[in-house]
């Protein structure tokens, strides 16, 4: 009963009753697997049960209860001549079980549940062995199988990896993206506060001069004008301009002090938004590059940041220095008269409904132009870098055409908001004009009738300007707004991603490896195109593997996994018998060098380059490891030497000196690992003889996993592997192989027959 | 890596060749001292090679040979070094590259073109390596030491 009690606990929720409903005294469940198609493909869950003696199907208790009659539960007991068995293509799979004379059941699935069907045959295999009394091969005790979606993953993990990617793929809710800078915001809390304080006080500074023009005009001009120069009241002339000349030089030094703080405040936090977004850049897994394009990876960490530190900077305090003097003036406006303050506020509504309305409008525009804007950055991240490629098949007018096209589009889209935006401004301003007119008419009418003095209308007429100028402002604010709040979204679309590779919630750290690498039943899908089926393969330390095949064979991607670009879908990858899941990644990959067919040098000189994985190296290290790559001589040829610079990719450089200095880059951090991924197919065969004996160095004492198309290249290899369609179909070394008729001595022939075919033809 | 400040000898012969005489007694006649750190390690790491470019010696560090080789050895790679330090910039032609410099430097007045702002490269905070566009280099030791003039010129391509 144990064992129920443990897999009917993850069982979904809903199913529990059901299942347990369903079983006979004393049955036992082992495994379970959740359908999510019925047999016409409509989305239908049905739960497949095995337990230890039958197989049960269950329909979804939901869809259950609307047809009553139909059939709760299938059930077949597993005999000795049933048999279960998987089939997949492309996004959907058929499960099918039978018997000798035929087909008993099937159901559907989407490749999602690929791995759990996987499971499930694998378990339902093993109830026959033991029903036939074979011994079983008890597997993976170290692996778990996740509840939700059944993928199966190392129990280092707390969590399932493709689950919970599969959660964080959700988009988050994109108006919160500007409420979510906060987190940015908080560390640089204290400075933003002051300049609160700063805003605060400029507003009531920039507030005082109208309120000195009412006594100005009423006791002092107005007197002045009708009773002539005696009475003039000197004093309180004086003391009104110096207050006024006061006020103006207060709020110049506080807006000053205010611009700065906050100024400074915002570049840190744009700084730390750019930080940050880049660092978990660098820390997601390769396949979130196979996705996003460069140049829009590029506008997110410049564009759209500079795009926030903006808005905090500018548009944030604007708007609440702009709310404080609204605020204020309409305080001011009230005391000083209700009735007119009343009518001064008329034109608010339409300028609200206005600005709503354009808002919508722009999200829209803006959403679209920041898509198109780093799409035309992402042509610019192309072609400039496929310069040689572009001009190689003279296609510039191409790239031409296409750039214009796009920037065509650019112009198009923002051509809508700027028409938008035309006419917003002056509408704003028609409604805000109009609301003046309103007054003078309203307070001609209140002097006329002798209700309120001049002086009193004078400073209405400035706070109302002071008051619409700033609601003006306010509904720019909505530009402002939606294009931060696109930019905050897009910036958060990273930070959001979580890595396919994941940190390891209890990491054990693997130190400095031995080198023994063992593969066991590893399979990996691309989307749903399966490259790798159940691999196994045990490397010794110090072991030469030399791994043939065609392109598209799996190679490479047996590489990715063991470098833990990727991680496996099935299976499990063990270097010195701890699972690659369980080791944090930057430790684990300080045990791994890697020689890529086309060697990246990053822009800097040629030690920053050979130590770029060491980067504490000393001179006598990295002269050592480029002696030991054979790129001492040609760099000592450079008029600068080591301080030589090179270029983003290397241009100064030969093919064949550029993949010297990587392999010198991987000399240098001694890796107990050694990855070859084509290390020499890019360069001539002489330069090729240079390279491999500098790679002979290199894999001495080291276990490699080297790939070659030229099997030439492999005659150091101990065992070569051979691989077709993601499956090993060969296993040993050279001269075994070539005695076995199969894949490994017919590509051995075509290239023996290749070489002879040619050498006549270059002699000749 | 074994070669590695090895005792060895080193003169000029009557046709102004260097010459060097390895630890095994071999004439090596015509080499060529180079540095490997030109510019951030110019004291060390210094490789001898023979008239084909291959390495006969490595010194680690000048100090450790003995005053007279050392003293050959720091004059022959004086003379093949030009890097001009620039002194004042009297004129420049342009504002974006290609631009024509007039400057004056440690080795006299003198001009040059520079082709693009990547071949000024930043090698401290106050150094900078200028390469114009016939492969020449010059130096900017301390660019805070120019004259304000120089330095306004120099900040539009900084």
């Amino acid at each position: 009963m144990e064992s129920f009690s443990h897999l009917s606990s993850a069982l979904p929720a809903p199913w529990q009753a059901t299942v347990a409903a369903q079983l006979q005294p004393g049955e036992t469940l082992s495994a379970w697997l959740e359908l999510d198609l019925d047999c016409e493909l409509r989305y239908r869950a049905t739960l497949l049960v095995l337990t230890d003696r039958r197989l049960l199907e269950l329909s979804d208790p939901q869809a259950a209860t609307a047809q009553p009659d139909a059939d709760l539960a299938r059930a077949w007991v597993v005999r000795q001549d049933l048999s279960l068995s998987s089939v997949e293509r492309f996004s959907i799979g058929t499960l099918q079980l039978a018997e000798a004379s035929g087909r008993l059941a099937h159901w559907r699935y989407t490749v999602a549940r690929a791995s759990a069907v996987a499971h499930l045959v694998h378990e339902f295999d093993v109830h026959l062995q033991r029903l036939r009394g074979e011994s079983v091969d008890e597997k993976g005790a170290h692996q778990l199988l996740c509840p939700s979606c059944g993928t199966s993953y190392s129990d280092a993990l707390d969590e399932c990896p493709s689950c919970n990617a599969a959660i964080e793929d959700d988009d988050p809710p994109q108006y919160s993206a500007l409420f979510r800078l906060w987190r940015f915001a908080k560390p640089r809390m204290g400075t933003i506060l002051l300049g609160g304080i700063l805003t605060f006080a400029c507003t009531a500074a920039q507030l005082i001069p109208p309120y000195l023009t009412v006594p100005l005009v009423d006791d002092v001009l107005t007197p002045a004008q009708e009773g002539g120069a005696n009475a003039v009241n000197w004093r309180l002339l004086y003391f009104c301009l110096a207050g006024l000349v006061g006020s103006e030089l207060l709020a110049w030094i506080l807006t000053w002090a205010r611009n700065y703080v906050l100024a400074w405040a915002s570049e840190r936090v744009a700084a730390d938004i750019r930080n940050e977004t880049y660092s978990h850049l660098q820390r997601l897994s390769l396949e979130f590059f196979s996705t996003k394009r460069t140049g829009d990876l590029i506008t997110r960490v410049s564009t759209d940041s500079d795009r926030i530190c903006n808005f905090i900077s500018l548009n944030v305090v604007d708007f609440i220095s702009d709310l404080l003097m609204i605020a204020g003036t309409a305080v001011i406006l009230l005391t000083m008269n209700p009735l007119l303050a009343v009518i001064t506020l008329v034109p608010i509504p339409f300028v609200a409904w206005l600005s709503s309305w354009v808002r919508l409008r722009l999200k829209q525009s803006f959403r679209h132009g920041g898509v198109i804007w780093a799409e035309m950055t992402s042509i610019l991240a192309d072609t400039i870098p496929g310069i040689r490629v572009v001009k190689a098949f003279a296609q510039e007018t191409r790239e031409i055409d296409r750039f214009d096209g796009i920037n065509h589009r650019v112009l198009s889209v923002n051509d809508r908001a700027n028409r938008l935006w035309a006419f917003f401004g002056p509408s704003i301003d028609l409604f805000t004009g109009l609301g003046v007119v309103i007054i003078w008419a309203f307070g001609a009418w209140q002097i006329i009738q002798g209700n309120i003095k001049l002086g009193i209308l004078t400073a209405f007429l400035a706070y109302t300007y002071k008051f619409y100028t700033k609601l003006r402002s306010i509904s720019w604010m909505v530009n402002a707004t939606q294009r931060t709040a696109n930019s905050a979204r897009r910036i958060f679309e990273v930070l959001d991603r979580t890595s396919t590779v994941p940190e390891p919630v209890k990491p054990i750290h693997p130190g400095r490896l031995i080198g023994a690498i063992e593969l066991e039943d590893v399979s990996f899908k691309y989307g749903n195109r399966t490259v790798l089926s159940h691999i196994n393969l045990a490397i010794k330390p110090g072991e030469m593997i030399g791994l043939v095949g065609q392109s598209g064979s799996g190679k490479s991607t047996l590489i990715n996994l063991i470098c833990r670009f990727y991680d496996v879908a099935d299976g499990s990858i063990r270097a010195d018998g701890g699972d690659l899941r369980s080791f944090p990644v930057e430790e684990y990959r300080q045990n791994i060098g890697i020689v890529l067919q086309e060697p990246f040098l990053f822009y800097g000189t040629i030690a920053d380059n050979i130590a770029y994985g060491k980067p504490q190296a000393t001179r006598r290290e990295i002269i050592a490891a480029a002696r030991a790559a054979g790129a001492h001589e040609f760099i000592l040829n450079l008029p600068e030497g080591y301080d030589a610079v090179v270029g983003e990719r290397g241009q100064s450089l030969s093919g064949g000196e550029r993949q010297r200095i990587s392999i010198a880059r991987a000399l240098l951090i001694d890796p107990r690992i050694l990855i070859l991924d084509e290390a020499t197919s890019s360069v001539d065969t002489e330069t090729e003889r240079d390279i491999q004996q500098a790679l002979d160095h290199l894999i001495q004492g080291r276990t490699t996993i080297a790939i070659a198309h030229r099997l030439s290249t492999l005659r150091k290899a101990d065992r070569l592997v051979v691989m077709e369609r993601g499956n090993i179909v060969q296993v040993g070394p050279h001269h075994e192989l070539l005695q076995q008729p199969g894949v490994y001595a017919r590509l051995h022939k075509a290239q023996v027959e290749m070489a002879t075919a040619g050498a006549p033809v270059a002699a000749g | 890596m074994n070669n590695q400040t090895a005792p060895f000898g080193l003169s000029a012969d009557a046709l102004g060749r260097l010459v060097l005489i390895d630890a095994d007694g071999v004439r090596h006649i015509g080499v060529d001292p180079v540095r490997s750190f030109p510019i951030t390690d110019p004291q060390r790491w210094i490789s001898i090679r023979d008239s084909r470019g291959k390495e006969v010696a490595f010194v680690e560090d000048l100090k450790e040979l003995h005053p007279p080789t050392r003293r050959t050895l720091e004059e022959e790679l004086a003379r093949r070094e030009f890097i001009p330090q620039l002194k004042r910039i009297v004129r420049m032609t342009n504002d974006t590259p290609p631009i024509r410099f007039d400057v004056e430097t440690d080795r006299g007045p003198t001009e040059f073109l520079l082709n693009s702002e990547d071949d000024i490269r930043r090698l401290g905070p106050n150094t900078f390596l200028i390469v114009d566009s016939a492969g020449v280099r010059y130096l900017i030791a301390n660019y805070s030491a120019l004259d304000a003039h120089s330095r306004r010129w120099l900040d539009r391509v900084l």
